[in-house]
């Protein structure tokens, strides 16, 4: 059976505002069902690149498809129809209720008899017992959640969260977290922007990272595997006396460098093989090893490998 | 022609009045203005002197009461958009399927049933008044600017209309509130040159001429609409800048 048609698929989309460039040349697909982590730092083109798949502004050049339609203005109304976002701020009306907040929205997707759906949203959001609150009244993490359920009220193709958790306490941060997790359980599709890169890493199938032009895509664990060898890393109690000539003549250690003492990183093809063989020289010097294991890069590595290079050949 | 889905119109005049009602400072506004603007025309006629002319001295304190459909709607309407953008309600808005001229058509609505309401409260408790306390001879003299009490009924609307209209044209392209609505205040008076030119008998009223400027009022509110709904571009009310495509 042939791959179901993507959820979002992106073409050098380009969006200039005068001389600025906001984003260049971005190409990506989005499969149904995916939480899609769309990564980079403040200014990289996160947000816009998201208003414009959600038809809120025009590219400058490029095409994509949102949901299975053709992303054009004559296509807008259709296309927020099927999706759903979130903004960074949830931009709740403050003197409604939870549920007076929801019902406009309802309205706003043209569902009528909304009742059960606002009910449904806000029990996914854990806010079924605050749905008479004021909204003016609630906390910001509260707030968030109720932004949240507004997303859910239209049973959206594909949801666009940006920065879901951005000014939250690590609390509310965690429940967003949990939300997150359960409808991606559910297997709804998720584009979520953020420069919190343990929450990338913790909810994202895949990621892009962006700086105006899209630097990477892919799984966190072929990023990082795609930008940094394998290492092993090795703890000795005291230092090693020689470490160059024992490491060096090792076959499976392509080199090696200290960080401090007593601490090596090795280069190496496989760890599996290179750990015993390195175990055995070590033994062999009398090192007292305190420790020795794979050396595992965060997606932060990645990111900030990336992000650097991208600062560095800026100065050049 | 632009499908117009009247669920979502009629959310946003829901959410829109409901807000209203929540709101103690525009409660207040509405309930006092119109008030006074009932105390000057009901002194005026009801300390008529003996002499006064019925045509020219009761056509003017019947004339003021329709600022009243001018001032009310003119600082709602010129917040509307502004408003929501301040408030950071307007991008959830713009990414839902609503089309531009559901969201014109019921902010505006939503600005002229209270409108309605009040003015024409306001007329019939300023004409309830002269009828069951003014001296006989007096509420004849009203009762009798016919041509007038018709332009109070027929311009009400339509200069309620012309307000809402400038407001909001106003307050898609303004970048702060209070200009708005200073703004938007200012835009929506010279409608009212007609009233004066009425009111000082410059223009004759007749039945035949008020219908006539009715018309034309219409007519340039329902324009005004259209020109509105043309300004509302979602690029520009989100980053500031005018869409570009390619």
């Amino acid at each position: 059976m042939p791959d179901p048609e993507p959820a979002l698929v992106v073409n050098e989309l380009t969006k200039r505002f005068g001389e600025r460039t906001a984003f260049s040349g971005v190409s990506f697909q989005v499969a149904y069902g995916e939480v899609f982590g769309f990564l980079g730092p403040n200014g990289a083109g996160k947000t816009t690149t998201v208003r414009t798949l959600g038809t809120l502004i025009a590219p400058t050049s490029g095409s994509a498809t949102v949901a299975g339609i053709p992303l054009s203005p004559e296509n807008g109304v259709e296309i927020r129809q099927r999706i759903a976002i979130m903004p960074e701020a949830p931009g709740l009306y403050l003197r409604l209720t939870v549920t007076e907040n929801l019902e406009y929205f309802a309205g706003l997707y043209g569902l009528r008899q909304a009742g059960s759906r606002i009910k449904d949203a806000l029990d996914a959001v854990n806010l079924g017992d605050r749905a008479g609150d004021l909204c003016g009244g609630l906390s910001k993490g509260l707030r968030h959640r109720v932004g949240l359920a507004r997303t859910l009220l239209s049973d959206p193709a594909v949801m666009f969260l940006d920065e879901p958790t951005s000014g939250l306490d690590p609390v509310a941060a965690r429940e967003v977290h949990d939300l997150i997790s359960g409808l991606r359980q559910k297997g709804v599709t998720i584009f979520l922007t953020t420069h919190r890169l343990e929450e990338a890493e913790k909810l994202c199938d895949r990621v892009a990272i962006l700086n105006t032009t899209l630097r990477v895509v892919g799984r966190p664990v072929e990023l990082r595997e795609q930008l940094f060898k394998s290492a092993l890393v090795v703890k000795t109690l005291v230092p090693l006396g020689d470490p160059d000539q024992l490491f060096t003549r090792i076959p499976s250690v392509e080199g090696w460098r200290s960080d401090d003492p007593g601490s090596y990183v090795l280069s190496v093809s496989d760890p599996t093989v290179a750990a015993p063989e390195v175990t055995r020289g070590l033994v062999s010097v009398g090192a007292e090893v305190l420790a020795i294991g794979e050396a595992h890069h965060s997606l932060e590595d990645v990111y900030l490998e990336l992000i650097d290079e991208d600062v560095e050949a800026r100065k050049r | 022609m632009t499908h117009l889905d009247a669920t979502r119109v009629r959310a946003v005049i829901r959410r829109e009045l409901r807000d209203y009602r929540r709101t103690r400072s525009i409660v207040v506004t509405m309930a006092v203005l119109p008030i006074i603007f009932l105390i000057q025309p009901t002194l005026t006629i009801f300390l008529a002197p003996p002499s006064a002319a019925g045509d020219t001295y009761y056509r003017l304190p019947l004339l003021i009461l329709l600022l009243v459909p001018v001032i009310l709607p003119s600082t709602l309407a010129a917040y509307s958009v502004v408003g929501e953008r301040e408030q950071g309600t307007l991008e959830p808005l713009l990414t839902t399927p609503l089309r531009r001229e559901e969201f014109i058509l019921g902010k505006a609505a939503a600005v002229m049933l209270p409108t309605l309401v009040l003015s024409y409260t306001v007329f019939g408790l300023l004409l309830g008044v002269v009828r069951l306390f003014a001296k006989p001879v007096t509420a004849s003299h009203v009762f009798h600017q016919g041509p007038v009490l018709l332009a109070l009924f027929l311009f009400t609307p339509l200069l309620a209309g012309w307000a809402i209209v400038v407001g909001m044209a106003v307050s898609v392209r303004a970048s702060e509130v209070r200009v708005a609505q200073q703004l938007g205040t200012l835009a929506s008076f010279p409608p009212l040159g007609v009233v004066v030119l009425f009111g000082s008998g410059v223009i004759h009223p007749t039945l035949p001429v008020a219908v006539l400027l009715a018309t034309g009022l219409l007519a340039a509110d329902v324009r005004a609409l259209r020109i509105v709904s043309r300004m509302f571009d979602r690029e520009r009310l989100v980053t500031g800048a005018k869409a570009v495509r390619s």
